[in-house]
């Protein structure tokens, strides 16, 4: 393949599938923190900085 | 393990290698770097040869407690080069002013000095504190003993060998022309040779937690690592032109070369001083705090969108330049989207303090965090706005994009490194308190009025700049000479460089405070607040007779 038409093939894939899958993946990590049961682990990994000040 | 003679052996083989290059070398600059190294050779030589005791701190630890030993070196080496660095940036800013401060050498120009202050306050005094503050995190949070020992003291010495061959090298006149990514092959190798023994050093740590949870500082610090390690390597492909020899040229040319030096460029901004600085909120904000950071789960969309989004705004450096429309544009829109995690992050730690905002009337060092956030915000918001291309084509070029940057360096890595120096001073050399927290006030204050004459004077400068340099006359020509605007921005770079002045000021009160803290000496001061209290009116009521008739 030519340089141009690896340049052309590379930037039409990087603004469809490429976009799409990188949106995707996003959406999917900023979600996973959201998901059902997760409010409880969330506070436990907040506040997890502070178990050393109460060890015995 | 290794005895004490093979490890001579192998200092002993490095130095004969350092001076056969440094007698081989085809330019000067190439010698005396080699000679740099042979010096560290001999001193790495000496210190074995003395016999230092391993077996406490290398060969076999005590699991049972954490390894602060580099961190206190690197407290110390963060302190040092910020004064360094600091003083370099007061007296380039001087140069500007003064020119006759050039003094006529080569050595001494300020094209020279001012990359050694650049790399001095990013690289040294920046890099220092997220190698010291990283390791201490990533102990805490995992409640294990950092992994590799030997391996993390490698990484401490290599790297400010690193800041040595980086800083000499500027002032001999060796350079790859490349902002912030300026030192030359041989040193760019030997900082991927450190950087990697970090990243073990760190994941090791991380995968010898007791602790289930990684907590989300140690995301950042891993972001950046990993991300600084991926963008020096891309950004530095380059091929010596003698391996003995100083010179060497890249691999990408034209606006290829322009592109990946912006796409390193701006994520060094992004990764190095964001992400790393970011990780040190995370933690210090919280624990000076005393109370969990305001939104757990901010947190994390926060660092998903720093690492989707920040890779993709280098193009917004080379706006109306050779570089495709189409990629000038994407720079810029991923760079107006930054906007809206960053302001996340900065409004998760100001909402951290919640319920407790009297901290920032009693905690000197909670008031400098506040501040850290305040500019972390403001930086995050000008940079942005600055990168679209209309504001661009105003401000690009000018001493507005430096008043930016220092907004954001002085403000928010400058301050957020302060805070938390104060906060691990007193812990790391097991001291009550610091030596005073009147003296982190008056630092807060010196820091920021010194932030507020640097920026303002730089956007009226910048401004300024911009529209005399775009004013054309009646006839069609530019209205304006160049030096005719450089006449005109000088009272400006005086107030600048008193801004300077007053934040070196500010810095040198807190090695004051540093110092006498580690001396275990604490002075005797009136404590920020208390209640009033006025004794003559602490006394009861007395019935005054009725004055006679």
């Amino acid at each position: 393949m030519s340089a141009h038409s690896t340049y052309d093939m590379l930037r039409h894939l990087a603004d469809s599938w490429g976009l799409l899958m990188m949106t995707a993946i996003f959406v999917g990590l900023s979600a996973w923190p959201f998901r059902p049961g997760a409010k409880v682990l969330n506070r436990d990994a907040a506040t997890s900085i502070f178990k050393d000040e109460s060890d015995v | 393990m290794v005895s004490a003679l093979s490890r001579s052996g192998l200092w002993l083989v490095s130095l004969l290698i350092a001076v056969a290059a440094c007698a081989a070398a085809v330019d000067t600059g190439f010698a005396i770097h080699m000679g740099i190294v042979a010096l560290a050779c001999i001193i790495g030589l000496i210190v074995t040869l003395r016999g230092v005791d391993l077996s406490k701190a290398i060969l076999a630890p005590d699991q049972g407690r954490y390894d602060d030993d580099v961190i206190r070196w690197g407290v110390i080496a963060t302190v040092f080069w910020g004064m360094a660095g600091f003083l370099a940036g007061l007296y380039i800013a001087l140069q500007l002013a003064l020119p006759v401060l050039n003094l006529g050498f080569e050595w001494t120009s300020f094209s020279r000095l001012r990359p050694l202050h650049t790399s001095a306050v990013i690289f040294a005094f920046g890099g220092n504190a997220l190698i010291a503050t990283s390791f201490y995190v990533v102990q805490r949070t995992c409640r294990a003993r950092l992994a590799f020992p030997g391996l993390a003291r490698f990484v401490f010495w290599g790297y400010q060998l690193f800041i040595v061959l980086a800083a000499t090298g500027y002032l001999l006149g060796i350079t790859q022309g490349k902002e912030y990514a300026e030192p030359e092959w041989y040193v760019d190798l030997w900082l991927t040779v450190v950087w990697v023994a970090y990243l073990a050093v760190f994941v090791g740590t991380i995968v010898k937690r007791t602790e289930p949870h990684i907590y989300v500082a140690n995301w950042f610090y891993l972001s950046f690592i990993v991300t600084v390690a991926m963008l020096h390597i891309v950004n530095n492909l380059n091929w010596p032109v003698s391996f003995v020899g100083s010179r060497s040229y890249p691999i990408f040319a034209g606006v290829q070369g322009a592109l990946v030096q912006w796409w390193y460029g701006h994520n060094a901004v992004g990764f190095f001083l964001t992400a790393g600085f970011l990780a040190m909120m995370y933690y210090f904000v919280p624990k000076q705090a005393e109370r969990p950071v305001f939104s757990y789960r901010l947190s994390i969309i926060h660092f998903w969108a720093l690492i989707f989004l920040y890779i993709w705004a280098g193009p917004h450096h080379l706006h109306y330049t050779a570089l495709p429309d189409w990629a000038q544009t994407l720079g810029m829109v991923f760079s107006v989207m930054l906007w809206m995690p960053s302001w996340g992050g900065m409004i998760n730690g100001l909402m951290t303090l919640n319920g407790a905002w009297d901290k920032v009337r009693t905690d000197p060092i909670i008031r400098m965090m506040v501040m850290a956030l305040a500019f972390y915000g403001m930086s995050t918001f000008e940079g942005p706005m600055m990168s679209i291309k209309s504001v661009n084509s105003l401000s690009h070029y000018t001493d507005w994009t430096i008043g930016h940057v220092h907004s954001g360096a002085l403000g928010w890595n400058g301050m957020i490194t302060f805070s938390a120096i104060y906060y691990l001073v007193p812990r790391l050399w097991n001291r009550q308190r610091l030596y005073s927290l009147r003296m982190v006030n008056w630092h807060f204050w010196l820091a920021t009025v010194g932030i507020v004459f640097y920026a303002a004077s730089m956007w009226v400068a910048g401004i300024t700049q911009g529209l005399m340099w775009r004013e054309y006359g009646a006839d069609g020509y530019l209205v304006n000479s160049f030096v005719e605007t450089v006449a005109a921005l000088k009272p400006m770079f005086f107030l600048r460089a008193f801004g300077g002045l007053l934040f070196l000021a500010g810095a040198a009160v807190m090695v004051v405070n540093v110092w006498r803290t580690i001396l275990g000496r604490s002075r005797e001061e009136a404590p920020m607040r208390d209640a009033a209290f006025d004794p003559e009116k602490d006394r009861p009521v007395v019935a005054v007779a009725p004055a006679a008739a």
